[in-house]
């Protein structure tokens, strides 16, 4: 196909000649991978085709765009707008996402735009109607956009196994994926099922640098608030700057204390997932028209919404992660052919190291990434059920599909079938349920039992499982403000101040499960509101990070204030280095903590974590909880670690890889997830989401109890296999001490210099060990104390309180002021 | 001993770590809540397929401490079963398990509002509620008291987490929930502390473990409001 000469002519109007890699797709046969950095006119280069197939005319959906955020479809909307005004084409260009009015979708259904905007889980949803086949019959294209970012999680997954069914529904249509810039472009063709990749010019390198402060870096912390008066003044010389925060909590924070400072009442946005959808579609629409100078945004910003004339991107924080550094600096700078401007705000002095040495990462052009394995079986059990939805199906047919689909091509008939078991009937091996099964076979078809099920089934779609957020509201009137993770909320008496929103509000009470809040502009905020994601670094990077730390003859790259306090690090402890595993014992808050810098990965580090707690149980220490990082391990107990050897001893910790690792609180929360992807608890009933805090409960209960009477069940083995990829296997260990043969074990009195960031992070396991007995009983026992009351008749006697006098009489009777308890955790 | 002992009203008392009441007096055995056949109903209701395996899960802990205390009297106290239904779903096995349980004992399932008619073959008794000498044993606390019941599923906070507690007032007495599939309401929620404020909770973790009850910051102002 070349390009038609009314588009060429459109081209010219607009004083734009195509790129070469938007000709290449337009000519491209079968299926394409487009790698393109940002601003190389991607997005035009996927829909070319289609608007040059769809400008004869085209009964019915043609082309059906695939993103991972809302906020992009919008955005593709506007932009398409324009060719298709310019050139008349007779195309209607329409979004289906979560946002979309009911009416819109009913009629989407029974006359679809010729183009459709949507998201994974919107076509997840659509391909669950049993209108499904007339509305996708006729597709010819399916444009997968920033396949990087989806590929990364199970919404891929998800979305792979729609493009599979698309590909049934309408045999023979073409799919285009486009991407940032990937290490592994061929790994990524493969994902989507086999692609010719096609690679644009990269473009010149950015202008990438750290951005020079007054202040140096603090000791600790993760807010970047010393470089406010530097941020301001880079963003007074830009025209339009994004400041990438990595964290909710940390981009609330940061927001505040830039308006605190911006003395010429700049016109700066905040942005990011937790605001309420009117507060973002606002900053959206200020920001296409320009009206805003800067936007302090998290990763809700991150992928490729086109902000026009953003020419400087500021990055406050570690990036933790090559390649996501690179696709952030893409964001300044749309136009192709100039160099992206970047400047890089460490947000403490460990942050300092992990900055330079990502810099060194990205000027030598060497991006990270982790392998994915094999399409996970939670994802498949819930496209069952989906499926089943839209109508009964074959076994032997899905499964062939099934295969079709990048991830899922090595899958075995066993596991299908262990899936469909799941679906239909639980799966359990000891009892079944023969009666209430959820699918049925009737003649060779598989197919609900009960249709109104799919009304549950479509509403638990999805592969994303966030915190339980609850929403917070002005107790006075005037709408939503945004919401809160509900474990903060737990945490939360009247009275407290925290921000969100971008304003210090005062917590006045609970109703109907929203927060209720008061202006309070002068009190400091209590807290910060969101654990937010905690974003992994990559093994490379910190692997360059250990190099780094551990020769002082390469810390001349190193802002002076970061090398002052490696060197104090070096004359009070020791400094980590190649060949040696540094640890430090030291007292902190009333625990003893053991830190062991062993620059191995958070995922060899947390497997270390959970079975060093375990020889320490056996040495009755008392552990209560650890934290695993990128470089160290932290580990709390009530008595301290003075002899660090023994416990390392390979035998003692392989001996914790059975019980030890199946009973702790990494493997309940990934179990909790698996359960909700597979459908085997929901997260969204009729009336309303379920609070987080039961539903934790309950997926623990389930968890143990299927671990005492069905070990072997589907999703035990989806969450061992899951968890195996957080947990490292224990060879990555073996290496981790083969690699470092001396052990060097300093007892200090205090928190050392490079400990101090770790006391900060986010991700605490616990263990529920001795430790936490002796803990309960120490507590227990204060508090009795507190209140006055002591034990008689030896350990076991408490006189109960007296029988109180007669109680004043209650104005109400008592049954009427009852409540009802929301005791029970499970779906009714 | 793994229990907490104390005495109320007259009767010395063991709660165990198990969440179950012993009354030694009486050689009673008082547990709360089993919600039996839970996932049964759930399936039954259109809603998810939970491993069928909580009946069995919940019918082992209450033999383990039945082989501990072998008592004479045991007192199911309401929602012994999911719904009436789940009672007459209960399978051969669980049925056959609670008949050797209960055998040679006085076993009293008090009626709850999940099951106030059980639809199966049980063995022992069905009443609406009992007395042990001055206490009422029911499912729900009501009016003045004294009774010892259920119903709330009470939790209480310790040591990083929430964990099933027995909650003791001046004149009311909330058991922890025994089933295995049963969530909880905190203690300090309004609708539980306002029967047991100025008490003290039974915390059931490896010990019975006692800690104080704060007095109900709502009830008081309540009084006030009363007074004026």
């Amino acid at each position: 196909m070349s390009l038609p000469p009314a588009f060429a002519d459109w081209f010219a109007r607009q004083g734009w000649s195509p790129h070469p890699h938007q000709l290449a797709l337009l000519d491209a046969r079968g299926d394409s991978l487009l790698i393109a950095p940002t601003g190389g006119g991607k997005t035009l280069a996927g829909f070319l085709p289609s608007l040059v197939e769809l400008s004869g005319g085209w009964q019915g959906l043609h082309t059906l765009y695939v993103s991972p955020l809302k906020a992009l479809t919008a955005d593709i909307g506007r932009n398409l707008a324009r060719p298709v005004a310019d050139l008349d084409l007779p195309i209607r260009v329409e979004d289906r996402t979560g946002d979309t009015k009911s009416s819109a979708r009913q009629r989407q259904r029974t006359d679809p735009p010729q183009i459709l905007l949507t998201t994974p889980e919107s076509l997840a949803l659509m391909l669950s109607y049993p209108e499904a086949p007339r509305i996708f019959g006729n597709l010819r294209r399916v444009v997968l956009d920033e396949l990087h970012a989806l590929s990364e999680s199970k919404r891929g997954d998800q979305l792979m196994l729609g493009l599979a069914r698309l590909r049934t529904l309408s045999p023979g249509l073409t799919a285009t994926g486009l991407s940032a810039t990937v290490e592994d472009p061929g790994a990524l063709a493969a994902f989507m099922g086999g692609a010719a990749v096609i690679h644009a010019d990269p473009g010149p390198d950015p202008d990438i640098a750290m951005l020079a402060t007054a202040r140096p870096a603090p000791w600790s912390g993760g807010g970047g608030h010393y470089a406010v008066p530097d941020v301001l003044d880079a963003v007074r010389q830009a025209s339009t700057t994004i400041i990438f925060i990595n964290t909710r909590a940390q981009a609330e924070l940061f927001f505040q204390a830039i308006w605190a400072a911006n003395d010429d009442n700049l016109p700066i946005g905040l942005h990011h997932g937790s605001l309420s959808r009117e507060a973002r579609a606002r900053v959206e629409a200020a920001m296409a028209a320009g009206s805003l100078r800067a936007v302090v945004a998290t990763g809700s910003l991150d992928l490729g919404i086109d902000w026009g004339n953003v020419d400087l991107v500021i990055q406050v924080g570690a990036p933790k992660n090559v390649k996501r550094l690179v696709q952030r600096i893409g964001r300044a700078n749309h136009r192709y052919n100039a160099p992206s401007r970047a400047r890089i705000v460490p947000a403490n002095r460990f942050e300092v190291i992990e900055c330079v040495a990502a810099l060194e990462a990205v000027r030598a052009h060497d991006l990270d990434g982790d392998d994915r394995g094999p399409g996970p079986l939670d994802v498949l059990c819930q496209h069952m059920l989906l499926t089943a939805c839209a109508g009964p199906f074959d076994a032997d047919a899905l499964f062939a599909e099934v295969r079709t689909a990048g991830p899922y091509r090595a899958l075995t008939r066993a596991d299908f079938d262990d899936c469909l078991q799941f679906a239909a009937t639980g799966g359990y091996a000891l009892r079944a349920y023969d009666r209430w099964q959820r699918l049925m076979e009737r003649g060779g078809l598989w197919g609900l039992r009960d249709p109104r099920a799919a009304r549950d089934i479509r509403m638990n779609v999805g592969t994303i499982v966030e915190a339980e957020m609850m929403k917070v509201r002005w107790r006075r009137g005037g709408g939503l403000l945004g919401e809160v993770e509900e474990a903060f909320a737990a945490t939360l008496v009247p009275g407290d101040t925290f921000l969100t929103g971008g304003q210090t509000v005062r917590y006045e009470g609970l109703r109907e499960l929203v927060i209720e809040v008061s202006p309070n502009p002068h009190k400091e905020p209590k807290i910060a509101v969101f654990s937010g994601l905690k974003l992994a670094m990559s093994t490379e990077l910190s692997h360059r990070v250990l190099a780094l730390i551990g020769d002082p003859a390469r810390w001349d790259a190193l802002p002076a204030d970061t090398s002052d306090w490696l060197a104090l690090q070096a004359e009070v402890s020791a400094l980590p280095r190649p060949g040696t595993l540094l640890a430090e014992t030291f007292p902190y808050m009333g625990r003893w903590h053991l830190a062991i810098y062993g620059f191995a990965g958070r995922n060899a580090l947390q497997t270390l974590g959970l079975l060093l707690t375990r020889t320490m149980e056996g040495a009755g220490l008392g552990p209560l909880g650890f934290l695993a990082t990128d470089y160290a391990l932290l580990v709390w107990s009530l008595d301290p670690v003075a002899d660090l050897d023994p416990l390392l001893d390979r035998q003692g910790l392989r001996a914790g890889l059975g019980d030890w690792l199946a009973d702790n609180a990494v493997m309940k929360r990934t179990f909790k997830n698996v359960a909700i992807v597979a459908g085997l608890v929901h997260r969204n009933v009729p009336g309303g989401r379920r609070s987080g805090k039961q539903a934790t409960f309950s997926t623990d209960i389930l968890y143990d109890t299927l671990r005492r009477h069905d070990p072997d069940h589907l999703l035990l083995r989806i969450t061992r296999t899951e968890a195996a990829r957080g947990l490292v296997d224990f060879g990555r260990i073996d290496e981790m001490l083969d690699r470092s043969p001396r052990l060097d074990h300093r007892m200090l009195d205090r928190v050392s210099p490079l400990a101090a960031p770790l006391m900060l992070e986010m991700g605490r396991v616990r263990i529920e060990g001795q430790g936490r007995m002796r803990l309960a009983e120490a507590e227990a026992e204060a508090m009795m104390r507190d209140a006055g009351l002591t034990l008689t008749g030896g350990a076991t006697g408490l006189d109960a309180p007296a029988p109180a006098p007669a109680p004043a009489r209650v104005a109400a009777p008592a049954r009427a002021r009852r409540a009802r308890p929301r005791t029970v955790p499970l779906p009714r | 001993m793994t229990g907490f002992g104390f005495s109320w009203h007259g009767l010395r008392l063991e709660l165990r770590c198990s969440g179950a009441l012993w009354w030694p007096g009486g050689r009673a055995l008082v547990v709360a809540d089993l919600h039996l056949g839970k996932s049964e109903r759930m399936a039954r209701r259109g809603g998810p397929l939970l491993p069928p395996y909580e009946t069995a899960e919940t019918l082992r802990r209450l033999s383990d401490e039945m082989a501990a205390l072998d008592p004479a009297v045991v007192v199911s106290l309401g929602d012994g079963f999911d719904d009436d239904a789940a009672a007459g779903a209960l399978e051969a096995e669980a049925l056959g398990a609670l008949g050797s349980m209960a055998a040679g004992r006085d076993w009293i399932w008090v009626a709850g509002n999940h099951d106030p008619a059980p639809a199966a073959l049980l063995p022992g008794r069905m009443l609406p509620a009992m007395r042990l000498s001055d206490v009422t044993l029911r499912h729900d606390a009501q009016g003045d008291g004294p009774d010892i019941s259920g119903h709330y599923h009470p939790v209480v906070r310790l040591a990083g987490a929430r964990r099933r507690a027995a909650l003791v007032g001046p004149r009311h007495l909330i058991l922890p929930a025994f089933g295995s599939y049963t969530g909880g309401l905190d203690a300090a929620d309004p609708a539980l502390a306002r029967w047991v404020a100025g008490g003290f909770a039974v915390v059931c973790m490896h010990r019975a473990l006692p800690v104080p009850l704060p007095p109900a910051a709502g009830q008081h102002h309540a009084g006030q409001a009363h007074a004026g």
